[in-house]
């Protein structure tokens, strides 16, 4: 299969509807999941990369993927799984923070101390809801492994963090 | 080909292990957000366990899978170390098993990030995110335990009492060690040791923690040897498989 520019193209147009089940304001590109598209003799080679390495979504991005694309005519496609890099909340780029925000969860603050070890400055995590930054950590994890769970000290409400990582 | 099998299996078994402990405390944490957090403790534990796994049978190459090793290994061929296996006993226990083990993953993936073996390299600074977390929590709750309420000052040093026999098999080498420790794949848990008692000394301090005498110390697992823990954990953990070896998810 000799594989055109603009098919691939076609193909990240395609992927950019695939939505993370976890949290569906967010696609598997928004994510940076899928690292590269390539082809080898008459196979489609889709590189993803996984965020956690026992994120349960990973099975899902997968047979998402591949049913996508068998539904648009492309048969005989390959996933394969990289670690290097590793992936990082600074893949994810502002305008999907923006709407991680709108959607109720507080979205990673970059170059924070999340990266670093032990009782370093807290992070300042905005309350999604009232946008105050006067909130506290409950838990270093939330509903799912890429998510701290945090309370908001003047409205009150509890909310979802997106950890750096 | 054979060191570096036995190498990554003992990275792996040591996750998979620890991970499959913590499992088992699945909806009986002491408070909801407690419980998510050490099942998801536990998630990246089996994830890197398995990325580790499907690396280690790539490198055995004899057409054996990730889910034949960890279904299929009898306790001899499982090289955790003892730490790993220690049952649950109370929530300081837990802790505690999580703290040494965290505090020693957090240096030795510091270290083989750098590892000459990409492989290798590649899992470990993806791991050593998510430890750098479970560092972080684990070393929280030694401060928070070692602080509270006389009830939980006397369980965690209990805990640290009975759990300090298992932290120096952590450091043992072997030839596998040696061999790939010239080749730049594996590291010199020497300089991982001292790095590691600095931590444990730091947050002991912070805890009101006191440093246990050294006395007996558990050794075996670098050979297969484990306490009578293992078998019941591989019971359970491979019941499945070896009843019903066609099962398919």
């Amino acid at each position: 299969m000799v594989v055109k520019e603009e098919t691939y193209q076609h193909i990240w147009e395609l992927l950019k509807d695939i939505p993370d089940p976890e949290i569906p304001v967010l696609s598997i590109l928004d994510l940076g999941v899928v690292r590269t598209i390539s082809s080898e003799e008459n196979k489609l080679i889709i590189t993803i990369t996984p965020t956690y390495s026992g994120c349960p979504a990973m099975n899902q991005f997968e047979d998402d993927i591949v049913s996508k694309l068998k539904e648009n005519g492309i048969d005989n496609v390959i996933i394969k799984m990289t670690y290097d890099p590793p992936w990082t909340t600074d893949w994810i780029n502002d305008e999907a923070k923006k709407r991680l925000e709108d959607y109720g969860i507080a979205p990673p603050v970059k170059g924070t101390q999340d990266k670093g070890i032990l009782f370093k400055e807290k992070v300042k995590v905005r309350c999604p809801q009232c946008k105050s930054t006067n909130t506290e950590v409950i838990s270093q994890f939330g509903s799912t492994a890429c998510k701290a769970l945090y309370k908001c000290n003047d409205c009150l409400e509890p909310f979802d963090y997106f950890k750096c990582l | 080909m054979k060191n570096l099998f036995k190498y990554i299996l003992r990275l792996a078994d040591n996750s998979l292990i620890l991970g499959h402990r913590l499992s088992e405390n699945c909806s009986w944490g002491p408070y909801l957000e407690e419980d998510i957090s050490i099942t998801n403790t536990a998630l990246d534990l089996l994830g890197q366990a398995e990325e580790l796994l499907i690396y280690a049978a790539e490198v055995e190459n004899e057409g054996r899978t990730a889910d034949d090793l960890a279904y299929k290994r009898p306790e001899i061929e499982y090289y955790n170390v003892q730490l790993t296996e220690q049952p649950n006993e109370d929530f300081a226990h837990i802790q505690v098993r999580q703290f040494f083990m965290d505090a020693f993953n957090f240096y030795l993936y510091s270290a083989l990030k750098n590892s000459s073996d990409t492989t290798i390299a590649a899992i470990s600074a993806k791991s050593l995110k998510e430890v750098t977390y479970h560092l972080r929590r684990s070393s929280e709750w030694m401060i928070r335990l070692g602080k509270g309420t006389s009830e939980s000052k006397e369980r965690v040093n209990k805990a640290v009492n009975n759990l300090w026999q298992f932290t120096s098999e952590l450091f043992e080498m072997d030839e596998v060690d040696e061999a790939l420790i010239s080749e730049g794949i594996a590291v010199d848990l020497n300089e991982i040791k001292k790095l590691w008692n600095d931590k444990v000394t730091e947050i002991f301090e912070m805890a009101n923690i006191s440093k246990p005498e050294d006395g007996y110390k558990a050794t075996g697992s670098r050979k297969g040897y484990h306490t009578e823990y293992l078998g019941y954990i591989l019971a359970e953990m491979q019941y499945l498989p070896r009843a019903y070896p066609t099962a398919k998810w």
